[in-house]
């Protein structure tokens, strides 16, 4: 509504003044996270094609992939994979009326982004491992 | 498109500052920081601050607004009446969450200086006061009374104990407005989406035993706005002063029409 507000009396403030709580962030970086993964998936579909491609295309695009900048960018990707499936999981149990008790609410709020986390994290040192890229002992 | 800052009309000045009476106790003294807006001025709303010495005042918010406007400043306009968190007059925003002002005792707020604003992303009126026409023709609409087609018994309509029980944490909404201005998609869509505390009234009419009419309130509720703008953000549970759970009551109603269709 406030995009045009027409009134002539002022509108109070929201944003600005509201002290959030962890339910309303986790909210928010559901949806930030599905839409970071709907460009996730444009990344996808790129590797698919350059696979099909032939060598060279695909070569190319793993070069892009595996750089810094690319290896940053799938990280983020795990993590927004992650979290936005271990919250989804909250959103399971909502519709089956569970949940919804403040306590309950605010625990699960901070477990889905504790636990996605913690799943990013194995997910990356088992995808190094299993390239010889760690070794235990350093 | 959602618009996250203020309108031109409504940007927020500094406004005036009271200082302390001479003599208070420093360690007895807190800031008060309340929005403040005149319809007469023709102004922008802005922000006064209160020095106020709290050893004058009861322990609670509503007592310092209350002591605002008899001691320092008399233009100061907010709603109150009962002051024990039953009429839900004094409803407005304290240190960032909506709450009753009656009950919301000074020495929980842990921020140094109190904001006081009024519910947010409403129409005010003046200072504290926001225009809660809407909000109450929201209310309406749910038709928070009992329908029935069978013929009215000689007596009364008897309810079993238990079906008078899943009444309870309804029933109590003191129609305050905290949870329902609280909830970012009733800012972003108020006029469309009904919002947490009338859907808690439709519910508490859906789940009531004596009710004959289930199938057309169900009916009124099963609309993309009406009642799926809510996305579970939970303001509004974390905010009611009375401890109802609007969130849950919504979630019942996505399952009960989930089950009527199956």
């Amino acid at each position: 509504m406030s995009a045009n507000w027409s009134d002539p009396r002022p509108l109070s403030p929201f944003t600005t003044v509201w002290r959030w709580h962890v339910t309303m962030v986790v909210s928010i970086l559901h949806r930030a996270s599905g839409a970071a993964l709907f460009g996730g998936v444009v990344v996808l579909v790129a590797w698919l094609f350059a696979a099909s491609q032939g060598p060279q295309s695909y070569a190319k695009l793993m070069e892009l992939l595996v750089s810094g900048p690319g290896r940053a960018l799938l990280f983020a990707f795990t993590l927004a994979l992650c979290f936005h499936l271990l919250n989804g999981v909250r959103y399971l149990l909502w519709s089956g009326g569970h949940g919804f008790e403040k306590g309950m609410a605010n625990r699960t709020s901070w477990l889905a982004i504790i636990l996605s986390v913690i799943l990013t994290l194995a997910i990356w040192t088992a995808a190094y491992w299993h390239l010889g890229l760690l070794t235990v002992g350093g | 498109m959602v618009q996250l800052t203020l309108p031109k009309n409504s940007t927020v000045s500094k406004g005036r500052h009271w200082p302390a009476p001479e003599g208070a106790d420093p360690a007895n003294v807190r800031t008060f920081r309340v929005y403040r807006y005149d319809p007469d001025s023709g102004e922008n709303p802005r922000w006064d601050t209160y020095d106020l010495d709290t050893s004058e005042f009861g322990p609670m918010a509503l007592h310092a607004v209350i002591y605002i406007k008899d001691n320092v400043d008399a233009t100061l306009t907010f709603r109150r009446s009962c002051r024990e968190g039953v009429c839900g007059s004094c409803s407005m925003n304290i240190d960032g969450r909506n709450t009753i002002a009656c009950t919301k005792p000074l020495d929980e707020i842990k921020s140094k200086v109190v904001t006081i604003s009024p519910l947010p992303h409403m129409a005010v009126v003046k200072d504290l006061v926001p225009d809660l026409n809407n909000f109450y023709a929201q209310h309406a609409a749910m038709q928070p009374y009992l329908k029935t087609t069978t013929p009215a018994p000689d007596k009364e309509w008897k309810q079993a104990i238990e079906d008078r029980e899943k009444l309870d944490g309804l029933y109590e909404c003191i129609l305050c407005a905290s949870c329902s201005t609280a909830c970012p998609s009733y800012w972003w869509n108020g006029d469309r989406y009904l919002g947490p505390a009338a859907l808690l009234q439709a519910y508490r009419w859906l789940i009531d035993s004596r009710d004959e009419a289930t199938g057309e309130r169900l009916d009124a509720l099963e609309d993309p706005f009406r009642l799926y703008r809510c996305h579970t953000i939970m303001n509004c549970t974390q905010v009611c002063p009375k401890g109802l759970n609007p969130a849950k009551a919504i979630g019942e109603i996505k399952k009960m029409l989930v089950e009527r269709a199956v």
